[in-house]
């Protein structure tokens, strides 16, 4: 008999701003069994009258004991992200379960090179691939699609990745005067100019809304990617 | 009852018995799959049934579309957390297409272009529980939902209802598909949150 994933106590011990509308928050969560870079967990809420609601969310960090770091954004008509980026303070509890998910996960035993591309929160199960990454010599690529420059996560971390890990950032709406780039989505030149060339056969892990996961990977697969070795995670129009 | 969320409220209660526990309603249609789309021409699309005695049936599209058509209208429930009221479909009931099939199998895996498989017991098929569709809300199945035909169980969890269905093969052993050999539940009832292993 497989053992239910049982619902634990989390207790929140610091936040971080990463946006106006997005943060991160970090929980101590005694009891958790570890998670693999790029799985969600599920978090529950409960109310005082026992109405309670549940929503998914990936995990940021990578493994680290009974630590867990979520980083949620704002839904603007959504009813568990405005509680978690507006109201939840630190010493206050919540409950989640998992790690669930044995798919969208970067195994730092795998050897050939990453190919990460996010699209918006979409950053968040890339940068716990890119934290569990550490002395590994498997090169990362990182493609990171954002409105404009206020909407960055990590800010602060991704600018001081170290060797192995290259990172190019893709402004949709607008593009700061250095970036070298015309503000817009993301094209197939893109992926030729910051990505790995199909021949290297590079694991690929594309994470965003619906619209911007669906463009990218009919992309890669016109550029001659091998769709079995895309994996992707879509968010919804609907959040948190 | 788990903790209680200090200043947690939660939107208004809509005491729906037709929301499982642990679901909420969303009004759009959001997408989730594993990964990129495949876009399999008309053409060149085929549904097959195998069974465990290694009997094959198989429909052109053509050949599909010509079968009697139903036209249901369910409550989808995606193991993600949301769940979609009213969907109107166009399809072949599963009880159609099983007619002539004889078999003594009880479980089947629906396998889809793409690579992506699913499992369920035979019996979750049969009786009016479950469609090929080829037809959303009126029109032509869009491949980000699973076109041009996909399985519809509305009774399991989404996952169950396989995007770009290729076929459904008989089995006489349980074979877990994609996301039940990814720690997803075997079986994915939403009315007892069968979510994740061991639910």
């Amino acid at each position: 008999m497989i053992r239910r994933l049982a619902w634990r106590v989390a207790t929140l011990t610091e936040i971080r701003q990463e946006t106006p509308t997005a943060r991160t928050l970090v929980f101590d969560v005694p009891g958790w069994p570890g998670h693999l870079p790029g799985q969600h967990v599920d978090v529950k809420l409960t109310a005082g009258d026992g109405y309670s609601a549940q929503r998914s969310y990936s995990v940021a960090n990578g493994d680290d004991g009974e630590r867990v770091e979520l980083t949620v954004q704002l839904v603007g008509d959504g009813e568990v992200s405005p509680y978690l980026t507006e109201v939840l303070e630190v010493g206050d509890q919540i409950e989640l379960r998992g790690p669930v998910g044995g798919w969208f996960v970067w195994r730092p035993h795998s050897s050939p090179p990453v190919l990460l591309i996010g699209g918006g929160s979409g950053i968040v199960p890339l940068m716990a691939m890119i934290r569990s990454r550490g002395k590994s010599d498997t090169p990362f690529r990182l493609l990171y699609s954002l409105r404009d420059p206020g909407q960055l996560f990590y800010a602060r971390e991704l600018e001081k990745v170290t060797a192995g890990i290259e990172v190019a950032y893709l402004y949709t709406r607008t593009a700061p005067p250095d970036a070298g780039r015309a503000a817009g989505r993301i094209r197939a030149a893109d992926l030729v100019a910051y990505g790995w060339p199909p021949d290297t056969a590079p694991d690929v892990f594309v994470c965003g809304p619906t619209g911007f996961v669906e463009a990218t990977a009919d992309l890669l697969i016109e550029l001659g990617h091998d769709p079995a070795k895309i994996k992707t995670e879509r968010f919804g129009p609907t959040g948190g | 009852m788990g903790i209680i969320s200090r200043a947690f409220q939660g939107r208004p209660r809509d005491h729906d018995e037709n929301l499982p526990p642990g679901q909420y309603l969303v009004h759009d249609f959001p997408v989730l799959s594993a990964g990129p789309t495949p876009r399999v021409p008309l053409d060149r699309w085929e549904f097959s049934i195998d069974t465990a005695e290694g009997e094959v049936h198989r429909w052109s599209w053509q050949e599909f579309q010509a079968l009697p058509q139903e036209t249901p209208t369910v409550d989808l429930h995606c193991v993600t957390k949301w769940s979609k009221f009213g969907t109107g479909w166009k399809g072949v009931s599963l009880d159609v297409l099983m007619e002539d099939v004889e078999s003594a199998a009880e479980y089947a895996l629906a396998y889809s272009y793409g690579g992506y498989t699913t499992n369920l017991p035979l019996e979750d098929l049969l009786d009016g529980k479950a469609w090929i569709v080829h037809e959303y809300d009126g029109e032509e199945l869009a491949p980000a939902h699973g076109g041009p035909a996909r399985l519809l169980v509305p009774h399991l969890y989404l996952w169950k209802s396989a995007k770009w269905i290729k076929g459904i093969r008989l089995l006489n052993e349980d074979w877990p598909g994609f996301w039940e050999t990814a720690g997803y539940h075997n079986y994915g009832d939403p009315w007892r949150e069968q979510r994740y292993q061991g639910d």
